[in-house]
């Protein structure tokens, strides 16, 4: 249980998938211009990552590991394609919840989120999560931490944003040009949590 | 004769007139990384080295063109409750060759990109090119449109490239460029910097061309 907690913090706070490891940054720029949309990508991307963390390190452990199946069958190569199937199926349940319960939300995130499936945090997520060798009861941590950690992200840098919409900026900066550096400078303050173990405060 | 001229014209044909727009486009005024916004990720985290940038971009262009060529061809076929899984069953299959043939060929590229390859089916320039223009356009325009994309993106790219390779290492494409004097600039090595630099490309993009400014 600690153990998962530990990486709960360090995926959410000091290897922030967007700060730290820039994935996700496509829609994190086009949705972030208010806060209310970031919200709700922000939601639907800790809900689409918490369910499909646990699912592709189920099918790696009991369908594609060396000698899950049947003994001597190393099926890994067909991880890619498995993994990307799961997300996209998981984002089309969030579409047609989300389409549902807000019609609005969903007219207002238009073609991101579809593109959730693509965004390379979910894909990237999953992936460090088999490399890392994570446990089940881990995973979930881990896809909630990651989650958690891009909502937060996300928010930031949507506050900011709106707040910059009366700030005085030259022309050709405004909108995407000072998004980026923004999220620079949030990339470099993040970089002062780089090397912590939450494990070491216990 | 007159008529056979203006005939001509107005067929178009293979490079005509809309088609060069397809690939001068998205060179500058549709820019997939600083004007639509997309392929954001790669471009922050392969721009260290030049020599990386490149092979990410002739990668990016292959997967690109093909798959908007193949989905254009299918494009009357596909349901579209499933249209999404069609597409990334073609781009995984293209990447997947991509990945065997760097592996073949160019082995110390495929180490250093390692990752990044296998995340360009999640590179929102392929999905996003496919749903705005393949699935609605004829073949031969969406191969080109996928060309030009995948050629605007290198463009950027190599730019941002070869900016932080000078600056933080000094070098360009490995060799040395810089004097022995230049003490190197370690914010050029670090990944934020080339939101920095980007941030800095987009300005100069917009000064250029007024038209591109947003003004929402």
């Amino acid at each position: 249980m600690g153990e998962s907690f530990n990486i709960f913090i360090k995926a959410a706070f000091i290897d922030n998938m967007i700060l730290a490891y820039f994935l996700g940054m496509c829609s994190y720029l086009a949705v972030s211009k208010t806060v209310k949309t970031a919200v709700g990508l922000g939601l639907a991307v800790i809900f689409v990552l918490g369910m499909t963390m646990p699912i592709n390190w189920a099918i790696n452990t009991y369908l594609l590991a060396d000698g899950a199946i049947i003994e001597g069958v190393n099926l890994t190569f067909l991880r890619l394609i498995l993994f990307i199937a799961v997300i996209a199926s998981m984002v089309q349940l969030v579409e047609m919840v989300i389409e549902k319960v807000s019609p609005a939300l969903y007219n207002s995130l238009g073609i991101f989120l579809p593109l959730i499936t693509v965004n390379c945090s979910i894909l990237g997520g999953s992936l460090f999560a088999v490399s890392r060798e994570y446990a089940f009861g881990e995973s979930i941590a881990f896809g909630l931490g990651s989650g958690l950690g891009w909502f937060l992200a996300i928010i930031a840098i949507a506050a900011i944003r709106e707040k910059l919409r009366t700030a005085d900026i030259p022309p050709a900066l405004r909108g995407l040009g000072i998004a980026f550096i923004l999220t620079g400078l949030m990339g470099m303050a993040f970089m002062s949590l780089a090397g912590l173990n939450p494990a070491d405060f216990n | 004769m007159a008529e056979t001229v203006v005939a001509k014209e107005k067929k178009g044909g293979l490079l005509g007139k809309e088609e060069m727009k397809l690939l001068k486009d998205p060179l500058h005024s549709n820019n997939p990384v600083t004007i639509q916004v997309l392929g954001i990720c790669s471009a922050l985290a392969v721009t260290g080295s030049v020599y990386k940038s490149l092979v990410m971009s002739i990668a990016l262009i292959f997967v690109c063109a093909l798959s908007s060529l193949i989905i254009s061809l299918l494009r009357n076929s596909i349901p579209n409750a499933i249209r999404m899984i069609v597409q990334l069953l073609v781009i995984a299959g293209l990447v997947q060759v991509v990945e065997i043939t760097l592996g073949a060929f160019a082995y110390s590229a495929y180490e250093q990109l390692s990752v990044f390859i296998g995340l360009i089916i999640t590179n929102c320039i392929v999905m996003g090119r496919l749903e705005a223009f393949a699935m609605g356009n004829k073949p031969w325009q969406a191969f080109l449109d996928g060309v030009g994309n995948g050629l605007g993106y290198g463009f950027i790219l190599v730019a941002m490239a070869i900016v932080r390779e000078m600056f933080g290492k000094g070098t360009f494409m490995g060799w040395q460029i810089m004097p022995d004097a230049y003490v190197l600039n370690n914010l050029m090595v670090l990944p934020a910097s080339s939101l920095f630099v980007i941030g800095v490309f987009i300005w100069i993009q917009r000064a250029a061309d007024p038209s591109l400014v947003d003004k929402s």
